[in-house]
């Protein structure tokens, strides 16, 4: 079955390069993009139950051996996260292919939108799959060079201002990575995560700190945890609905799989562990607090955003396996519902003209659809029981409790205070936007179109949404596939939980991991 | 592995280029960010290769092979200019759309810290106490900044 580990990686490939060929078609370039996608999900699905069953698949790529060729391995950790991405990849490529119907841009030059999605795929299953260090700096190189061209799409103002700051700060973080790669090479003279998982052990230990803190530094940007987060918030929002939708669901979780990497198979024993429990919280409440000050919606979650990840923090630097299963649930748990967010928040935008709180009102009376389309998801990313938030919590606050340290008390104390302190600011923006009485100048459904018949106005088709617009139907759908997708998590908790508790005893235990590649030990 | 002591020159070169990226990194222009990030990757590039073994080229058949070079960085290296090519050519085109749009390539501030900036000049945000730093700013975007700073040193 290993021929199917490198899957994930080539069919976005194939897929981009399909779709770039026939710029020309949208039709056909739809179709290309759902069933490459469709088939990655199956393939996600497929690795997933083989991991499980038979313990990691590895591919020597190319077929030269372990510690000279790169190796793609799929554990249970990454066969998970593969099923994830890939299942939220595709509904918000639904999303967008009926936000681009419904805009009627059948000739427009965003021809080059959905080769570059594909290529995101690619690279963030890349970074998932990769046993090498530098085939995961390769990964991640695909995926933000993709997300460049993505966040600036269209190249509007506000887009190029955002796009700058995202990019320049992305680059240094490669720069880093790229440093640390140099000199774990010089230090160990080899690059293959099991080979250096038995090298580094050798290592003095002021030189490991030194390598695993550039490491940290390099993936903390990329996870946007708390002194490294202030790019989020500013670049996000500014990109079209669906990008930022994969953008918040993916690419910072691809930097704390990374995290989670580097912590338990590179770098174990938790040297580091005291430093991101700090961290953790201060992501926490920090994020939260900036969430709380926003009158944006798409501001507002992204700021919850930056503060959930410290939740995934708190799990990793207890280095347990109840927080190690913990933060890989929530990885799970989180990817789905700030995707749905960021993707409700969009229907918002369209509806009501606006993501600013202070301009929209009566969301619950006007689209009752869209009303629970955020209601859900917000109360699951809140912590509510019975959802998959709760749940996700409610380990981690478990895990917490048992390690009675001073740090972990204070960390579960944090955890609460951010669960409250999101609950608030989700319930302000329900209050303002879907309970108050509708403003006056809230634009009727149809608006929009009517406006476009009468005036002949060409509709934009990337800047905002037309106001009053009537929900496109596929965006709806996609939209409301994610919903039952989360709802699913909470219903599927208890196996999904076993499945992150083997991966996380698996990661602990590291063994697994490296017998896989090296089968009669590290040379 | 043998014993891989490093060249001395490369060290002081790759000091030198980190040390004037990082300086041009700080910029406020675009095109000198760029100039950083080009030094930087050219220096990050050189750290990559020293980490292997130097000497002859390895290829089998023109070196013994207890002389030959460590060809696996070379390899890295490669990918990674090929990588920093593409990324100067994309910010050099996001460099000449910002001049295309706003006459600049300057890289602005966020939006929240405008709006703070804003609201300190009209000496209603938090920490403008003292409006004789805040009134002294004349609109220029390094001035502003340096207003905005004094702000906050006095908060």
């Amino acid at each position: 079955m290993t021929w199917l580990v490198p899957l994930p990686v080539v069919m976005p490939l194939l897929g981009a390069a399909l779709t770039l060929l026939l710029a020309r078609r949208a039709r056909a370039q739809r179709w290309v993009s759902i069933i490459v996608l469709t088939a990655t999900v199956a393939v996600a699905a497929m690795l997933l139950v083989r991991s499980s069953l038979d313990g990691p698949l590895v591919v020597e790529v190319g077929g030269w051996a372990a510690p000279m060729g790169i190796v793609l391995v799929a554990d249970q950790l990454a066969a998970l996260m593969l099923v994830v991405s890939a299942s939220v990849t595709l509904c918000v490529l639904v999303y967008s292919i009926g936000q681009g119907m419904a805009d009627g841009n059948e000739e427009t030059p965003l021809s080059v939108y959905h080769p570059t999605y594909l290529v995101l795929t690619a690279g963030v299953c890349n970074a998932f799959l990769s046993g090498d260090l530098f085939n995961l700096y390769v990964g991640f190189e695909i995926l933000l060079v993709a997300s460049y061209v993505l966040l600036t799409l269209g190249s509007t103002e506000t887009r190029i201002r955002a796009g700058t700051t995202y990019v320049v700060v992305s680059l240094l973080s490669s720069l880093i990575f790229l440093v640390a790669i140099g000199l774990v090479y010089s230090a160990t003279g080899t690059l293959n995560l099991a080979q250096l998982a038995d090298r580094l052990d050798a290592l003095p230990d002021d030189i490991r700190l030194v390598l695993q803190g550039m490491l940290l530094l390099a993936f903390g940007i990329k996870a946007a945890v708390f002194p490294l987060s202030a790019w989020l918030p500013d670049s996000y929002p500014t990109a079209p609905a669906p990008v930022t939708a994969v953008f918040a669901g993916l690419l910072t979780k691809v930097g704390v799989y990374a995290i989670i990497r580097t912590e338990t198979l590179l770098f174990p024993g938790g040297r580091t562990a005291d430093l991101l429990m700090v961290i953790a919280a201060l992501t926490m409440v920090v994020g939260i607090l900036g969430a709380v000050a926003q009158s944006d919606i798409k501001r507002l979650l992204s700021f919850t955003l930056v503060s959930h990840i410290g939740y995934m923090l708190f799990g990793v630097g207890l280095t347990t396996p109840l927080g190690l299963s913990a933060a890989i649930f929530y990885v799970v748990h989180h990817i789905t519902i700030q995707t749905t967010l960021f993707l409700a928040a969009g229907l918002v935008e369209r509806r009501g003209g606006s993501t600013a709180l202070d301009r929209l009102g009566g969301l619950a009376r006007l689209s009752p659809m869209l009303a629970v389309l955020f209601f859900v998801p917000a109360l699951n990313l809140a912590g509510i029981p019975p959802f998959s938030g709760f749940l996700g919590k409610l380990g981690l606050v478990q895990a917490g409790v048992d390690d009675g340290g001073f740090l972990a008390w204070s960390l579960v104390a944090g955890g609460l205070l951010t669960s409250l302190l999101t609950l608030y600011a989700i319930a302000r923006v329900w209050n303002l936007a879907f309970w108050r009485a509708p403003h006056a100048d809230m634009p009727e459904p149809g608006d929009a179109d009517r406006a476009a018949r009468t005036d002949g106005a060409e509709q934009p088709h990337d800047g905002p949404a037309p106001a009053g617009a009537v929900l496109p139907r596929l965006m709806t759908v996609s939209t409301a596939a994610l919903v039952v997708l989360g709802l699913a998590l909470t219903v599927v908790a208890g196996p999904l939980f076993d499945i992150s508790t083997d991966a996380a005893d698996d990661l602990l235990r590291r063994a697994p991991y490296v017998e896989a590649v090296f089968p009669e030990g590290p040379p | 592995m043998s014993p891989n002591v490093p060249n001395l020159v490369y060290v002081v070169v790759i000091g030198v280029l980190f040390a004037t990226g990082v300086t041009l990194l700080l910029e406020r222009s675009l095109t000198r960010v760029l100039m950083g990030v080009i030094l930087l990757g050219n220096g990050a590039n050189l750290l990559l290769l020293t980490g292997g073994r130097a000497g002859g080229p390895p290829i089998v058949g023109t070196t013994a092979q207890e002389d030959m070079s460590d060809p696996l960085p070379q390899a890295m290296v490669l990918t990674a200019i090929v990588i920093t090519l593409g990324m100067t050519a994309f910010l050099l085109a996001l460099a000449y759309r910002s001049w295309h749009l706003n006459g600049h390539d300057e890289v602005q501030d966020d939006v929240e810290d405008r709006r703070i900036m804003e609201l300190a000049d009209r000496d209603e945000g938090p920490g403008t106490s003292d409006s004789d730093t805040v009134d002294a700013a004349d609109g220029s975007p390094e001035a502003r900044v340096l207003a905005a700073g004094e702000a906050e040193a006095v908060r």
